[in-house]
Parts: structure tokens; sequence; C-alpha cells
């Protein structure tokens, strides 16, 4: 445990160190600060129109939950900038042979690396809780429907994540690792398009492969354990297949 | 110490290590010895754990690096050829990290990071980035990186690559320094590195293990013959032929020559001194004796005479490129 959170903290350390952390942070706040402002002045008049009409709009549904998955579109292209050098940097500069001959296990190197860039991605998010709280203190949202959505974004990042380090372990250059990594985060998301003009057995196949699909349902407020079941698998499967990936490296020399 | 048998080391088709067998006893420095791309590099990332071996054993410290690669790793410091650091970081950052990985209890960070910084000379750079050290100090770097968690063997790849002549002195004192509390392995294509700093040396060739011995049983083995190296002032053109008569001379060859001056080079018979001859012969005839020394085959040669003996079938190769 202590020389994951050392691997992780290096981790950290080196996304801080760089500029790499104040780019990625900072555009998200930006790119974010910005959906937030345009979907308040809609959800505004949305809900004076409503108020008109004698209801009220609903502020988990007409505002929170476009956030987050405005949220989760901007992830996409950012979470590969996060990954992408995760390991292709260690192997071009060649400080991966530090980590592969000091006495740590590849599954430690690598859930070391996943927490490090967990913690960046975490910071990255921490962020949106400003808009939040501004939310409510003018008005009233259900904690509820909030943190669950958190937990979706967490969840799904961490999917990301996961394959991301697999891409990142698999060369030793980060632009084909960011390009990579990116395709398929984006083929993840749109998986499902195409699921209606397929057969039956096809549709539910790529419905339930789309990683943005099981995020819905944490927007609502749903905590379904079929998706927490998804995510889990993605994020192990995805560092499975990296310490697998790790490993053939090593063999091949 | 070190122990290995037949390793072998594929690369898919290409064999980089072909059933290399030596041992390391406690405390000793052994020098590997080999042009570029002879699988001394190969050797080592086997050794360290870095990557497994295609056939045969290697034992670290009592450990198979195969199947207790831990334990063998807690005993083994490496020095890559390019030390591993993280540019980002200060060299006291790095080697606390350094510190964390190899296991050093949490109490004796600090005071081990100052030994290893104070150890490699490095102090005054604690709080520089390691990306901006000059290649010098980038190696005590990582050398301090090697020794921190007080390996039992220490596995250096080209320690003294790319450093001026003065570091290559103090790193080579500090190499020696270790000796006894730790075995060693250094690699280099560097000779006299070896004769300075090793006990004994594995030559290797191509994969293949061509000698192992001490520096110095190296040279007396492979002497065959003494060489005499004469210098002649206004010698007579028939210098040649009467140095060549002297009793006991094989060969006089001309080595160089400037305006009157000519360098002889005289093979002699092994275990035959010839020197007060030659100078009778040179001066008894009114030539100025200017220099007469032995020379030694150097280890240089004997590098050379070990790893190009298969030389034919190699050198068929390149000639036919030429051609093209």
């Amino acid at each position: 445990m202590n020389n994951i959170l050392a691997i992780a903290h290096k981790e950290l350390k080196s996304y801080f160190s760089t500029p790499i952390a104040y780019v990625v942070v900072g555009f998200f706040a930006f790119l974010f600060g910005y959906f937030f402002y345009a979907m308040l002045i809609i959800f505004n008049q949305q809900s004076a129109q409503f108020e008109g009409q004698g209801g009220g709009a609903d502020i988990n549904q007409q505002l929170i939950r476009p956030l987050f998955l405005n949220a989760s579109v901007i992830l996409l292209f950012v979470l590969p900038l996060i990954t992408m050098r995760t390991y292709s940097e260690e192997k071009r500069s060649g400080t991966i042979e530090l980590l592969l001959t000091s006495p740590l296990s590849d599954v430690q190197i690598i859930l070391g690396k996943f927490l490090g860039a967990m913690g960046l991605y975490a910071a990255m998010i921490a962020i949106t809780a400003v808009h939040m709280a501004l939310l409510f203190s003018y008005g009233n949202p259900e904690w509820k429907v909030v943190v669950t959505g958190y937990i979706g974004l967490l969840l799904m990042g961490g999917c990301f994540i996961s394959v991301g380090l697999l891409i990142s372990s698999l060369t030793k250059n980060q632009i084909v690792s960011g390009m990579a990594t990116f395709a398929v985060f984006l083929l993840l998301w749109v998986i499902n398009w195409i699921a209606s003009f397929t057969g039956p057995t096809t549709q539910s196949v790529l419905n339930y492969l789309s990683i943005t699909d099981h995020f819905d349902d944490f927007t609502r407020g749903i905590l379904d354990t079929k998706h927490l079941v998804y995510y889990f698998s993605v994020m192990s499967f995805g560092l499975f297949l990296t310490a697998r990936s790790v490993d053939t490296e090593r063999w091949k020399g | 110490m070190i122990e290995v048998q037949h390793l072998t080391k594929r690369y898919g088709p290409v064999t980089a290590v072909d059933d290399v067998s030596f041992t390391v006893e406690r405390g000793e420095i052994l020098g590997f010895l080999g042009p570029n791309g002879a699988g001394k590099t190969t050797t080592m990332r086997v050794l360290t754990g870095y990557m497994p071996p295609t056939g045969g054993k290697a034992i670290v410290a009592g450990y198979d690096v195969l199947e207790q690669p831990l334990e063998a790793k807690r005993r083994t410091g490496y020095l890559p050829e390019t030390p591993p650091l993280y540019p980002e970081m200060t060299v006291r950052e790095y080697l606390t990290f350094v510190s964390k990985i190899k296991g050093v209890p949490r109490g004796e960070r600090k005071a081990r990071v100052d030994e290893m910084m104070r150890k490699t000379h490095v102090d005054d750079m604690a709080n520089r980035h390691c990306g901006k050290l000059s290649k010098g100090y980038r190696q005590r770097v990582g050398l301090a990186q090697a020794l921190m968690h007080n390996p039992d063997v220490l596995i250096l790849d080209e320690p003294t690559a790319g450093l001026d002549p003065k570091q290559i002195i103090e790193t080579r004192q500090l190499i020696r320094g270790l000796a006894g509390d730790h075995t060693i392995i250094l690699s280099t294509h560097i000779l006299p590195e070896v004769s300075q700093t090793c006990q004994r040396v594995v030559i290797i060739n191509r994969g293949k293990v061509v000698a192992v011995d001490t520096p110095d049983n190296l040279t007396s083995r492979l002497r065959g013959s003494e060489t005499m190296y004469l210098q002649v002032d206004a010698a007579g053109a028939d210098a040649e032929s009467i140095l060549q008569r002297v009793s006991g001379v094989t060969r006089v060859s001309v080595a160089d020559t400037k305006q009157q001056v000519i360098g002889y080079e005289v093979d002699s018979e092994a275990g035959r001194d010839v020197r007060r001859e030659l100078a009778a012969a040179v001066v008894s005839r009114g030539w100025g004796l200017l220099e007469m020394r032995p020379m030694r085959m150097s280890l240089e040669e004997i590098f050379l005479h070990v790893t190009t003996e298969e030389a034919p079938a190699q050198a068929a190769a390149p000639a036919e490129v030429a051609h093209e």
C-alpha cells in the first residue's frame, strides 16, 4: 500500500510541477464555467416561462442534469491529456527502468499511476463544486441528485483513466497514445448511436457498452447496481489488461 | 553472490545473449567488457529483473531473479545507461521518492538521502531540478539512486560514460571504495577502466563470453612475444637488417619516420631480454639511440584480439555492402 501511495504521490507531483495540471484543470474550469453560464441563462428563461404558466422548472432535471452530461463531454477531450503520458513518458525517458527494477510489483505501479491520475481528475471536478454551491445558495436543488451525479462522474472518469493507462502502456509516443485514447473514448461514447438500427441482441450489447449511457441514471439521482457493476468491471478490466501489457512488454524486451 | 548459468535472451529471431555463464564472488568488482551491441546491457537487465531471460538462470544475492524477483530486487541496485531521472523533480525529491520505492523505512529516509547525496557529491545540487543537471551530476544522482537501499549487489551500466576526465577519476574512486561492502558488476567499452577498477574481467562479444580472467592474466596470457620500441637517429640504410641479425630477434619493422629519426618495432622471443644487444648494435655503429622501451600488449589489443577472432565471416558482410 505504501508503494502504491508513493507512486501516486509522485504522479500527482509530476502533474503539478509541469504545466499539465494547470492547463488541464484551467481549461476544464473555463469550459465548464461557460456551459454553466449558458445553461443558467436558458434555465432562467424557461423558468420564467413556466412560472407564467403556473408551474416552476425543476432545477435538478433542467439545469444540473444537463450540466453533468456536458461535463462528461468535456472529459472526453480532457482525460486523454491526463493519461497519455503516464506510461509513454516513462518508457521514452527510461525511468521505467527504475520502476521495474525496484522492489515493486506491476500491480502496485499500475494502481499508483491510476490513483495519481484519479487524484488530478478529482481535483478537476472539485472545481465544479463552486458552481453547485452557487445553485444551492440561490435555489434549492435536491442534494442527493448532485451527490449521485458526482459519484457517476468519478466512476466514469475512472473507466476512461483505466482505458487511457492501457493505451499509454502500449506506446512510447505520447501523441499516438493521446490520439488513440481519444478515439477509443469517443467510440465508447457514441457506440449506441447505431443501436436502434440493429437487431435486438446487438442493440442491447451496444447500449450496454456505451460508457455515457450508464452515466445517465446517475444524473437522475438513481444509484443502480447494474451501472456500478459495469463501471467497476470496465475499470478492473482496463487495469488488468494494463498489467498484462506491461508484463508482455517485459518479455519482448 | 551472483551466479549466471547458461543465460540466453532472444528478441524474436535475434539472439542478444547466448549461453552466458559466470559467477561473481562477494565483494568483487567484475568488469563487463565488450563492443557496443555485444549483449552487456541485456545481461544486466536480466540480472536486475527488468526483463526475464529466454533460457538459463540468474541468481542474485541468493534469489533467482525469475522465481523471487522482489527479494532479488531488494538486494540489487541498478544504474542504467541513461540515469532514470524525473526532470521535473529536484534531486532531493527524486532521491526521497527512490528511498520510498526501494523500501527504506520512513524514519531513516531523510538521513539516508542526505548520506547518499554527500557520498556521491551532489549535495550542492539538492534543490536543483534533475532536468537541469549536467551529465556528470545526472550520472552521480543515478549512482546515489542505485546505492539508496544499501544493496548487496550493484549493477552499473557504463557508469563513466559521458563524464569529463576529472569526474571519471572521481567516479572510479567512488566505485573502488564501494567494493567489499558491495558486489559490483560494471560494464564498459573503455578498456583502461577495467584494468584500473576491476578485479576480474568478462569479455563478451556478440552475445557470447569469449574470456574470463583478471586483467593481468589476460595481458600475460595473450602475450606470446615481447616487443621493443627503438628510436634511432641517423641510422644507416641497412639498420633494419642489422637489427634483424641480433640473436633472439624475430621481426623488425619501421613504426614511424621523422626526418632522420626512425622508430622501429622489434619483436623477440618470449622471455629473452635483447635490450643490451640491441643497444650495442646501434651505438657501435655510431647511430644515436634516442629511445628504447618495451611495448606491452595493452588490454586494447587483447580486446581486439579476442573480439575479432571470428572475423572472417563477420568481415565478409560489410565488404558485400561496399560493392552495391
